[in-house]
């Protein structure tokens, strides 16, 4: 036996196929943003407004009772600068992955930060949604290429450290 | 030992679930399991599950979930990948830790989404077997051939097993496949993995399950109506399939007798997703049909959601106790393939 090969792999190949149910919130969060609004749902026990609406709220445990309208501005509340590409992506480096808390939400989305260089990116710094061209829009959060600068004052760390 | 009881129950059950996700259609029955306690998630000393990301196909989604219960501030919490079940033994070992009077248990699936006979060869073993992806339907298949040429059961007595199914369901508001069905006909039906008919097989369910427990005098407070936890064991058989003896289940009859399972059983629910499966199960169990009522609620062959349809024969047998249909219950729930794992949960009616 020891004069042999020992086998240290096997490839086992595994697919599977799934047929996703994104679930009543979810569905009207993308149908709304098919047509380039965007709605979060309001909790109606913290009043905290998630954008995109999860199923429930987390923090609670509560059904959502009340939609809300959010806007295509905000605030970079926190970055990385990217330097290494994740496998399948093609975005040049570097970039910046950002988490942008969208006027009318209470909670972060994330998104792709371009119009500025990495290093002048920063926390409090007020963006808008680039959108994508109307004919490309579908039913995802991608209808949104990325956010870049807003010529307005940034905004206090103080008023979004919650969610740093 | 620490007396536990079940006091609360609720399920939900459904053939496809296309509109609400599972966090959407758990939230309710959390809900409604606990409104008659008058209490919330933050009154639990601990809260378990029992589900598979397998089945949505994502990872993490049993974090997800944690939503419908709102987790903040934090709790005490745990998860087991495997039926809630499961989860429920968690809970009572939890529970004779002595410090916390009452836990949540929950379950929760959708076997939809996906192919669930292919989803479920994941589970075996994952060298020699997996690669085959032999589906659940094929292996249990396996197991009633092997049960047949032993000359333990017929062809017939797998279509009486089914027929009472079906017959027993007609009570049940959550059963998918139901009806006065004639035993002869039902062997008229063409082979779908043979020696398996269609409906031998189980349905394609979704649904939730969620249970409250309680210790002691704590349970009495809760309900008037507590259902005690008298034993509860869980065993396992080999994972080499090619090892066993599929014609019996040894982990269910060593689970049973540590359980402290009697002859004098009135009801038994017992998880066998496919037909065969509940005649090696009430062999193992020592369970005779002339004394004790199988399946009451039609059994996983009426509706199975996968990772709560153990649970749920926790819950049916508590609930017919509860109801004052009998004294004392046997709960069975099974993973892996062919009856691999077990569990065996004696139940009592409060004196």
């Amino acid at each position: 036996m020891s004069d042999q090969v020992p086998v240290t792999e096997l490839i086992s190949p595994i697919r599977l196929e799934y047929r996703y149910t994104p679930g009543k919130e979810s569905s009207d969060f993308l149908r709304g943003i098919k047509e380039g609004r965007l709605t979060g749902r309001r909790c109606p026990s913290c009043r905290k407004v998630y954008f995109p609406a999860r199923a429930v709220c987390s923090m609670c445990g509560e059904a959502f009772t009340e939609t809300v309208e959010v806007k295509d501005t905000g605030t970079l509340v926190t970055f990385a600068v990217v330097n290494v590409n994740f496998a399948n992506r093609t975005i040049d480096l570097p970039y910046v992955a950002a988490e942008v808390l969208f006027d009318g939400a209470d909670t972060t989305t994330s998104v792709l930060l371009a119009g500025v260089a990495p290093e002048d990116a920063r926390m409090g710094m007020r963006v808008k949604a680039a959108w994508l061209p109307r004919e490309q829009w579908d039913h995802t959060l991608a209808n949104i290429d990325h956010v870049e600068p807003l010529d307005e004052p940034d905004i206090p760390y103080e008023a979004f450290k919650e969610l740093v | 030992m620490r007396d536990v009881a079940i006091v609360s129950y609720s399920q939900y059950t459904s053939r496809r679930e296309d509109t609400r996700n599972e966090i959407e259609f758990l939230l309710p029955v959390v809900k409604e399991t606990l409104a008659p306690l008058g209490l919330t998630t933050h009154d639990m000393g601990f809260t378990v599950s029992g589900s598979s990301d397998y089945l949505a196909g994502q990872s993490f989604a049993f974090v997800s979930a944690l939503d419908a219960v709102g987790p903040w501030p934090p709790i005490a919490e745990s998860h087991v990948e495997m039926d809630g079940a499961w989860a429920l033994y968690e809970a009572w070992v939890r529970l004779q830790h002595g410090d916390i009077d009452t836990a949540l248990v929950y379950a929760f699936g959708k076997s939809s989404p996906g192919d669930i006979g292919r989803v479920l060869a994941l589970q075996l073993e994952p060298y020699m077997t997996t690669p085959l992806w032999p589906d659940a339907a094929s292996l249990a298949a396996l197991q009633a051939r092997a049960l047949l040429d032993s000359g333990k059961a017929s062809e017939k007595d797998l279509a009486r097993v089914v027929a009472r199914s079906r017959r027993s369901a007609q009570d049940n508001p959550w059963a998918q496949l139901k009806g006065d069905v004639d035993e002869a006909a039902l062997l008229d039906a063409p082979l779908f993995s043979d020696p398996l008919r269609k409906h031998d097989l189980p349905p394609v369910s979704d649904g939730a399950a969620v249970m409250v427990l309680a210790a002691g005098d704590r349970a009495r407070q809760l309900t008037a109506n507590p259902v005690w936890i008298r034993g509860i064991d869980h065993r396992i058989d080999s994972h080499a399939l090619g090892s066993r003896d599929l014609t019996v289940s040894p982990s269910t009859k060593l689970a049973g007798e540590k359980a402290g399972v009697t002859p004098d059983i009135d009801i038994a629910e017992l998880h066998a997703p496919f037909s065969h499966q509940e005649l090696i199960l009430a062999e193992a169990l020592g369970l005779d049909e002339t004394r004790t009522r199988i399946n009451p609620s039609g059994g996983a062959l009426a509706s199975n959601p996968v990772m709560a349809a153990g649970l749920i024969r926790i819950g049916e047998a508590a609930k017919r106790l509860a109801a004052g249909e009998g004294r004392r219950a046997v709960a069975h729930a099974t993973s892996g393939p062919c009856l691999q794992q077990n569990l065996v949960c004696v139940l009592e009616a409060e004196q």
